[in-house]
């Protein structure tokens, strides 16, 4: 029985299991749901549970829904909202990250083994606490908004006074917290490039006669643009997609598309829409990721050609 | 050459103030004595003493946790699979699409993978009977499917970077191809393993989005109540929590990172004692 | 194109130990190996010598299994074993980067392939403790492969291959992780144990130097291709192909034609050198037939004072190299070659009063049975 085990094993059969049974698992659970999705898109709404048909005019290619996401503001403007607090966060996060990973670069080994698990630790705690953490500075009352009226009374004629910085329940806030909790993901891939350049490089370039500023914008900059690139599609994706934090701290009048992917589906059970939002959603998140692939494979060709090790 | 690292070193400090004075006022405040989350009111550790008490809060820990533990494990047997399958068999039907499969739940957003697991369980169940119910059952599926992806993503990049000669120089001492993985490939890749199941763990520990949409009524996981309690505003017993959280997680980096440390000189002490001995 | 001193015995006569026969190997369509042939008897050192990318690896790879041949069978003690999966071949390799295990100790690796042998526990441990003798790494049985330098690591690896007594031992690079000392120490440490096993080595090398001196006899490949077998007397002495010639060793080589063959030497026209030379004539010389002459280095005589006899060329030195126990002249033709002169510093002389220095008018000579002549 077991001779015969092995040899079941030795003759490909092993192979076979290792690939088609987590392939099985992924088709099942993964691709299944997408084509339901794909499916869902095209039916129409019904009252029934669950609640979807394929019945009206065409009953196979029912565009209704994707009619509805272009002749209703709602979705495009959730879209547009999507894409802007995204861009800003990333950009915010380039902004912050690049000299902080640039930082880790240039401190002392000791230094830096700490910094860089001071870096992930957030990440390793809850998501969902991290947003909380900014709900209660946020709030009216709490001891930042009132430091941040103090300095903004002190600061400005007597005309201006405010009681509280309103930022609970706006796309700043959505914005803030999106930055803070997406930073570690700029601060990795960027530390990870800037960190294999070689710093001869740079001697070099002051060798040359180039003053610190150049040398960063001649040398450094444009190397570290396959890290940008990785740190910004890592922030980009993932906020172009948010639920928890602008439902949290955002502003219901104005969704993201996220929130209204969720809502379409369980308060307005309109299955059918969800999905013809999602699959759209999913179309502009394709762009950019096809970018992305381009550059991870130019950066491997470079790679290949230059022989690493 | 010394102005520019005084300002790094500026943003360096500006950024660890912005990563860590949210978190910090967070612990403060769950000491905080007043009911208003917000407003300092004397020292207490009352919060601590009452979502101790608090069953509700207790039972969706355990329940996060049994799922954490269940879907981290089997992510990891079938992400590392996935992981071997990637780096080794160069040639087999539908690999672009399995390399596409392992991928794309990287990327996908959330409310999305959550919409479409709800639906393809409620048509299951409607077509197949099977799930009757979803909870326990469901969320771990779920947790599975996408956090197994992470694993493959950390065992295929260790698989790559590994030696291939070392599996072949076992295969010519007379190992079969399952004596190989046993013997050399899977101790080889271990701590990618461990890696990705602590990754596995953590998504799941964490995950809120998907789980919200795959559960039924009352089972409800610790990121499920914290949602549901956080909607509706700051209270201070989940300051008293997420200080827990920040506390364990913490003790845990830092005895990771100093393992990590004293591995690292062991290494080099190693390394010396080999140049030692050279011949 | 057939090779009549290439191709293998005829069949009816018992098979060598090793027969490669019409091997090929594509890789798409790229020909790694091409249309290879030839046996290695038993108790041989073997060595396959050529340029990077030449096909070394790949052909050591069919023999130990790891590749199966495009084309082509491969016969070991009598055996095809053109589709006999490695692991169960009496083939054991050692690998270039040595693939120790790197979670085992080094008794552990060494004793890995006895796992599969009918042994018990404790013969497994006195081979095992056999083979740490025989590679002088008993107090190193403890340690993991990072613990090692590389000279010991290579000699795990040695140990590993051997433990299971292979009839046939891979060798690929086995020295090229090494320094130049440690280099010239192992090699006679591996002749040794080879002399002491009995176990043939086939080992493939691009250091022309350690494969003259380890191997009874070697391969030369260029492109896929086997340019020519032999000693390494007979491949350095004796090429039959320029790549041959030029590949092992450097070479001074004339374009010419046959003008003449009286008896065994032939008189060839070179225009470079403006008179005829005379060598020993090769087998299918013709007057009137386009040839190469080429001569070493170190076969050229140099002097300030005409030689007596054939085969006289004048020059001017250009350049001296001082290696200490010989110099290397470069001397420059009437015609504008640059040929390269090896001598023997034979007496202790200052920078001075040496056998030519630069800018001095020589004269060059070499004997004709020292001129190779080949035609391909
Ligand atoms: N698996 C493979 N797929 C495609 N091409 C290959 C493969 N293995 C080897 N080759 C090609 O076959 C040729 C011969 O390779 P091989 O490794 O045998 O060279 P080598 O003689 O051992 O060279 P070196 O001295 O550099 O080790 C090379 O051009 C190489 O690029
Ligand atoms: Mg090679």
């Amino acid at each position: 029985m077991t001779a015969r085990l092995s040899d079941w094993f030795n003759k490909r059969g092993w192979a076979a299991l290792i690939i088609w049974l987590p392939y099985i698992w992924l088709v099942v659970f993964f691709l299944i749901p997408f084509v339901i999705v794909l499916g869902m898109s095209f039916a129409t709404r019904t009252s029934t549970a669950p609640p979807f048909g394929f019945g009206g005019e065409d009953p196979i290619l029912n565009l209704e829904s994707y009619q509805r996401l272009f002749s209703d503001t709602l979705y495009i403007r959730a879209y547009l909202t999507s894409v802007g607090n995204a861009v800003v966060a990333t950009v915010f996060c380039l902004l912050i990250g690049y000299p902080m990973a640039l930082g880790l670069t240039r401190v002392s080994s000791t230094w830096r083994t700490i910094l860089l698990m001071l870096v992930i630790l957030p990440f390793w705690t809850s998501f969902l606490l991290r947003v909380y953490a900014w709900m209660g500075l946020m709030g009216t009352n709490s001891w930042f908004n009132r430091l941040l009226t103090d300095i903004w009374n002190a600061l400005t004629p007597e005309a201006w006074e405010i009681a509280h910085v309103t930022m609970m329940n706006t796309n700043f806030a959505v914005v803030l917290v999106m930055v803070y909790s997406y930073l570690p993901f700029m601060i990795l891939p960027l530390y990870a490039n800037l960190e294999r350049l070689d710093p001869a490089l740079d001697e070099a370039a002051m060798d040359l006669g180039s003053r610190p500023l150049r040398v960063f914008w001649d040398v450094t900059l444009p190397q570290s643009i396959p890290g940008i690139i990785a740190g910004g599609m890592l922030v980009f994706i993932p906020a172009c997609g948010e639920l928890i934090i602008p439902s949290l701290v955002g502003d219901a009048s104005s969704p993201m598309i996220g929130r209204v992917i969720s809502d379409e589906f369980t308060s307005s059970r309109d299955w059918p829409m969800a999905s013809a939002v999602a699959v759209a959603l999913l179309v502009l998140l394709v762009v950019p990721l096809m970018v992305y692939s381009y550059f991870e494979s130019r950066a491997n060709a470079v790679k290949a050609t230059k022989g690493a090790p | 050459m010394n102005r520019r690292p005084l300002f790094l070193i500026g943003m360096l400090c500006f950024g660890f103030a912005f990563f860590y004075i949210p978190i910090l006022s967070m612990i403060l405040f769950s000491f905080n004595d007043s009911r208003l989350a917000t407003v300092w009111g004397g020292f207490s550790t009352k919060w601590y003493a009452e979502l101790f008490r608090n069953d509700k809060v207790i039972e969706a820990a355990l329940l996060s946790l049994r799922i954490a533990l269940i879907s981290a494990t089997f992510a990891t047997i079938l992400g590392t699979m996935t992981g071997i399958a990637m780096a080794r068999f160069r040639r087999f039907k539908g690999r672009t699409l399995l390399s596409g499969l392992v991928t794309a739940p990287l990327v996908m957003p959330e409310v999305i993978t959550g919409i479409a697991s709800l639906m393809l369980f409620i048509l299951m169940a409607q077509w197949l009977g099977w799930p009757a119910q979803r909870g326990f059952t469901t969320i771990t599926l779920a947790h599975i499917t996408f956090s197994m992806v992470f694993v493959t993503t950390v065992v295929h990049s260790r698989m790559i970077q590994a030696d291939v000669s070392i599996e072949e120089a076992a295969v010519d001492l007379g190992s079969k191809p399952w004596q190989v993985l046993r013997d050399i490939t899977l101790p080889v890749i271990s701590p990618a393993i461990f890696s990705g199941w602590l990754l596995a763990f953590t998504i799941s520990i964490d995950d809120v989005v998907i789980s919200n949409f795959v559960t039924g009524p009352g089972n409800t996981t610790l990121p499920i109540l914290i949602w549901s309690k956080v909607k509706l505003g700051v209270t201070p017993d989940i300051n008293a929590l997420a200080t827990i959280t920040v506390v364990i997680v913490g003790i845990g980096v830092i005895i990771a990172g100093t393992l990590l440390q004293r591995a690292e000189k062991r290494r080099l002490r190693d390394e010396r004692m080999a140049y030692r001995d050279n011949l | 194109m057939p090779d009549a001193a290439l191709a293998p015995a005829p069949a009816q006569t018992p098979l060598p130990f090793v027969r490669i026969q019409g091997v090929t190997k594509n890789f798409g369509t790229f020909k790694a190996v091409d249309d290879v042939s030839f046996d290695i008897q038993k108790g041989e050192i073997f060595s396959l010598l050529g340029g990077s990318g030449c096909g070394k690896t790949t052909l050591l790879r069919m023999l130990a299994g790891f590749e199966e041949p495009t084309a082509g069978t491969v016969w070991i003690d009598g055996q095809d074993m053109t589709s006999v999966p490695a692991y169960d071949r009496p083939v054991h390799m050692m690998f270039q980067s040595y693939a120790l295990f790197p979670h085992m100790t080094v008794e552990k690796n060494i004793g890995y392939g006895l796992k599969h042998e009918p042994m018990t526990k404790a013969q497994r441990a006195d081979r095992v403790r056999e083979m740490l003798d025989l590679v002088q790494l008993t107090p190193f049985a403890a340690r993991k492969p990072h613990q090692i330098s590389g000279g010991q690591r290579q000699r795990v690896a040695l140990a590993r291959a051997l433990a299971r007594a292979p009839k046939l031992l891979l060798l690929d690079e086995p020295l090229a992780a090494l320094d130049k000392k440690l280099r010239e120490h192992t090699q006679f440490e591996l002749m040794n144990i080879q002399d002491r096993t009995g176990i043939t080595f086939v080992v493939v090398t691009h250091d022309q130097e350690e494969a003259m001196t380890l191997s009874s006899r070697l391969a030369v490949m260029d492109k896929g291709r086997i340019m020519q077998i032999g000693t390494s007397t007979e491949i350095y002495e004796y090429p039959k192909k320029k790549f041959v010639a030029s590949f092992i060793g450097s070479i001074n080589s004339f374009d010419g034609t046959v003008s003449q063959i009286t008896g065994p030497e032939a008189l060839i026209d070179i225009p470079d050198l403006g008179s005829p030379m005379r060598a020993t004539a090769i087998a299918g010389l013709a007057p009137g037939q386009p040839v190469t002459l080429a001569v070493r280095p170190e076969k050229l005589s140099i002097g300030r004072d005409r030689p007596e006899g054939a085969n006289v060329i004048r020059g001017q030195v250009e350049g001296v190299a001082y290696f200490g126990k010989d110099s290397l002249y470069r001397v420059r033709l009437p015609g504008g070659r640059v040929l390269s002169v090896s001598a023997v510093n034979a007496r202790r002389a200052g920078e001075h009063d040496r056998v030519a220095d630069w800018d001095d008018e020589v004269w060059l000579a070499f004997a004709p049975s020292s001129a190779i002549l080949l035609t391909e």
